[in-house]
């Protein structure tokens, strides 16, 4: 039955959240902007004992029932309420919720792929302790963007210790100084165990903070989303346990496609995230300019045919519009996981629509509102540098445009490349 | 909780309209269009489908509750089959829905059992205007009190169906608020002008109406001594509107998706390119994230909620949607497309009527 109603429980936790951006994430959106890679420390401390408790729910029912916490009938709002989080955390300040402790995208692909000890081992640490943790994940390769099939990063399996040993380099890589220096966390990190095999050979790897072997660099000079931490990674004969190879037996066993396509099921989540991590930025930017015309005495009269709008009226509706398709299709998406029904299509529908729209509105808010959507001393142009981000990663707007292709097509990557 | 699966109901009436759309539209839409009239019987076996008695309460005749959301699922459908046989048998909603929404208890008496018949009712909607200057809230066609009576006065276009209509239902300027008034064909002073030569939408039959100091009692007016809420009554026209674009946006979209995957170039179908891969996987992305808008307005609107800024939206942006979905539909096609034996023309000139269309159907 057609819904669009968000549980009254998450909306409540929405409003706290809200709270945090405005009282703690925006007083510092500009600080941080201008002194990148200092940590938003207020925001982490502010953050960590409600991550902390959350995930302590989690991994207690996961201790409890094993295996059958996955026969839970009924929706999991679960998705849906993490998409809702990250676009009010977004909405605060999208640098610095990248810097929200936790699984992030290691702990997605954990969570996706991990057979439920592997979940308890390495999960736990997001639900402990005084001092917060991260995860990360490493796909992106110099040489291997958008083709992450072509990855170079090898995991060899040491037959007298039961240890891989992994080495190659990793770029780009969100949260890596926080997950592998700052705090007990880990990194994801993806190798091929036979480089023959292509995307076949690929694996996920779980390597955890301060393993021999592991450099990190300091961190990159961004556009926007400074407050996030991006570094490259760099593993030199770097030993992990047999056991940190991600996945049931059957998964790890495998040599053919379904190996990868096991590792692709992190997608499914991290779309929809980011795509929510951009509607997030969109809102804002968008507020942010009804505001400021407000000030001025403009407003949007929603009664009024095309050839009566003002030029503000008409780019602020057209907006409004682009705003709204690629917020309901991110909720599309996760609706579609909420019921339990496939949504790789649909993931990659939202994402590439919202990393365009709010590319697209960020711009529209900085050009009207002419000098001071220009100038540093407003937010404006903060959005619009850290809306762009989301047109690039977890797979670029060609690369998701691609995937929704072949879907619609029912083309493989040979038919349409 | 947020969940966008049709029930058990919703799905069987899409699948019975998608059907007739495959079945009985799509045999004849394309002759329809050269031909400036659906075939009465396809027109017929629509309406028998019972769409709008659906929607009216047994109290006057019909056989359920109103429900917007559900309405845009099956006008979707409507529209999939072909945009003007969908207006055709539609065309009564535009005056049912608001009687049912905005009339007095006797004019819902009077007139909803009309449109619960196997006949298609010959009551036709008065809303647009011809003048670029057109403002659904601020209209030139005038009513003016006369004692008992008001007179109405000014010029209406793209009246579907006129010339068969024994009633009208006109809007008109009373006083800066949009009113509307039932008027009996034959009235003094009610004339109907010439058929409307029209871009697109050729099969369906629309007209201009002339009114000359047109007199009816005041108790014509819909709604009584109170009248209506016109933004309302507008809000679930523009969501009929909305999921018929989106039907007919599909429809090109299809098309043309079919055609690139056997259409052969330098050695391999034209869809094995990014670039045609990519314009069609944008006209997927909008044309879903449309749905969604006309979706989310017809939810709020069964929800009591006020909707006019998600409406306003909606139909921006839906507008814009189906006339870039069929502009990419016809480039898919290249030559072909612009060839009158393909339906892609079609649809492209359909598609830029939406931006004028108003008040022909509602949900
Ligand atoms: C701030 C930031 C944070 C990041 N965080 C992470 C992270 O945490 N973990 C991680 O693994 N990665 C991360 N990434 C990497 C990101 O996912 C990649 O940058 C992205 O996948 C694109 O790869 P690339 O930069 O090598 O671009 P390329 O792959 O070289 O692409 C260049 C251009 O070519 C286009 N293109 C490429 N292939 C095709 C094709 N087949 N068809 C059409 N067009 C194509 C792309 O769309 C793009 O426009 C991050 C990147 C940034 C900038």
């Amino acid at each position: 039955m057609i819904n669009f109603e968000i549980p009254a429980r998450i909306k409540q936790e929405l409003m706290m959240v809200e709270m945090v951006a405005n009282q703690v994430m925006r007083p510092r959106s500009r600080y941080l902007d201008e002194h990148e890679h200092e940590r938003p420390t207020e925001f982490i401390n502010m953050m960590w004992p409600a991550v902390k408790e959350q995930n302590r729910r989690q991994i207690e029912r996961l201790k409890q029932n094993g295996a059958a916490a996955k026969e839970k009938s009924g929706p999991s709002t679960a998705l849906l309420r993490l998409i809702l989080l990250i676009e009010q955390m977004s909405w605060g300040d999208a640098g610095q919720y990248l810097c929200v402790p936790g699984g992030g995208l290691g702990g997605a692909a954990v969570e996706a792929v991990g057979t439920p000890e592997q979940k308890i081992r390495f999960l736990s640490r997001f639900a402990e302790g005084d001092e917060p943790s991260w995860g990360a994940m490493a796909i992106t390769e110099p040489d291997a963007g958008s083709d992450n099939s072509s990855m170079r990063t090898t995991a060899v399996l040491d037959p007298e210790t039961n240890e891989w040993i992994i080495n190659g380099e990793k770029i780009f890589i969100t949260s890596g100084t926080l997950s592998l220096k700052e705090s007990n966390g880990f990194c994801v990190v993806w190798a091929t165990v036979d480089p023959k095999a292509g995307r076949g050979g690929i694996k996920s790897f779980i390597v955890e903070a301060n393993t021999p072997g592991v450099t990190v660099s300091p961190g990159l000079e961004k556009l926007g989303i400074r407050a996030s931490d991006t570094v490259i990674l760099t593993f030199e004969d770097v030993r992990v346990p047999y056991d940190n190879l991600l996945g049931s037996a059957e998964v790890r066993e495998q040599t053919g496609k379904a190996g990868f396509a096991g590792a692709m099921k992190t997608f499914d989540a991290s779309r929809p995230a980011v795509a929510a991590s951009a509607m997030g930025i969109a809102r804002a930017a968008l507020e942010f300019v009804k505001e400021k015309l407000a000030e001025e005495g403009i407003t949007v009269d929603y009664t009024k045919p095309t050839h009566k709008m003002t030029a503000f009226e008409r780019e602020l509706v057209m907006m409004e519009g682009l705003y709204k398709s690629a917020w309901l299709l991110t909720l599309k998406s996760v609706a579609a996981m909420t019921h339990g029904e496939g949504n790789r299509l649909e993931a990659s529908m939202s994402k590439a629509h919202a990393g365009m729209v709010v590319t697209k509105i960020s711009q529209k808010a900085v050009e009207l509102l002419g000098p001071l959507g220009y100038s540093r001393e407003l937010l404006a142009e903060k959005f619009m540098r850290d809306a762009k981000i989301n047109d690039i990663y977890e797979g670029t707007r060609q690369i998701n445009l691609l995937i929704v292709a072949r879907a619609i097509l029912g083309y493989s990557r040979k038919e349409l490349k | 909780m947020l969940d966008f699966r049709l029930d058990e109901e919703q799905k069987m009436l899409s699948d019975t309209i998608h059907r007739f759309a495959e079945e009985r539209v799509r045999k004849v839409f394309r002759h329809a269009d050269e031909d400036g009239k659906i075939p009465a019987d396809v027109i017929k076996a629509g309406w028998e489908i019972g769409v709008l008695p659906s929607f009216i309460p047994e109290t006057y005749g019909g056989f359920g509750e109103p429900s917007a959301v559900t309405a845009a699922i099956a006008y979707e459908q409507f529209a999939y089959g072909d945009l003007a046989a969908a207006l055709n048998i539609l065309a009564p909603s535009a005056v049912a829905m608001a009687v049912l929404r905005a009339g007095t208890e006797a004019q819902k008496e009077a007139h909803l059992p009309l449109f619960c018949e196997d006949k298609l009712p010959k009551i036709a909607a008065a809303l647009t205007e011809p003048s670029i200057l057109y403002d659904p809230f601020d209209l030139k066609t005038t009513a003016t009190p006369d004692g008992d009576e008001v007179i109405l006065h000014g010029v209406k276009s793209v009246v579907p169906l006129a010339d068969q209509a024994d009633t009208f239902l006109v809007y008109v300027n009373e006083g800066g608020r949009t009113q509307a008034y039932f008027i009996p064909a034959g009235t003094p002073g009610l004339t109907i002008g010439e058929r409307d030569k029209l871009m697109g939408i050729r099969a369906l039959p629309t007209f201009k109406l002339h009114l000359d100091n047109v007199s009816v009692p005041a108790e014509n007016r819909l709604g009584g001594a109170d009248g209506i809420n016109f933004s309302t009554l507008l809000n679930y026209s523009r969501v009929a509107m909305g999921a018929l674009a989106v039907g007919m946006a599909r429809a090109g979209y299809e098309y043309a998706r079919d055609y690139a995957k056997q259409r052969v170039q330098f050695g391999e179908p034209i869809a094995h390119r990014q670039s045609i891969a990519f314009m069609l996987a944008e006209m997927a992305i909008d044309i879903d994230g449309a749905r969604m808008m006309v979706w989310e307005a017809a939810w709020m609107l069964d929800q009591g909620q006020e909707a006019t800024q998600a409406v306003t939206v909606m139909k921006h942006y839906v507008d814009e949607m189906v006339m870039t979905v069929a502009d990419r539909a016809l480039q898919t096609l290249g030559g072909y497309g612009y060839i009158r034996e393909y339906p892609v023309e079609l649809w492209f000139r359909n598609a830029r009527g939406f931006a004028t269309f108003d008040g022909l159907a509602s949900a």
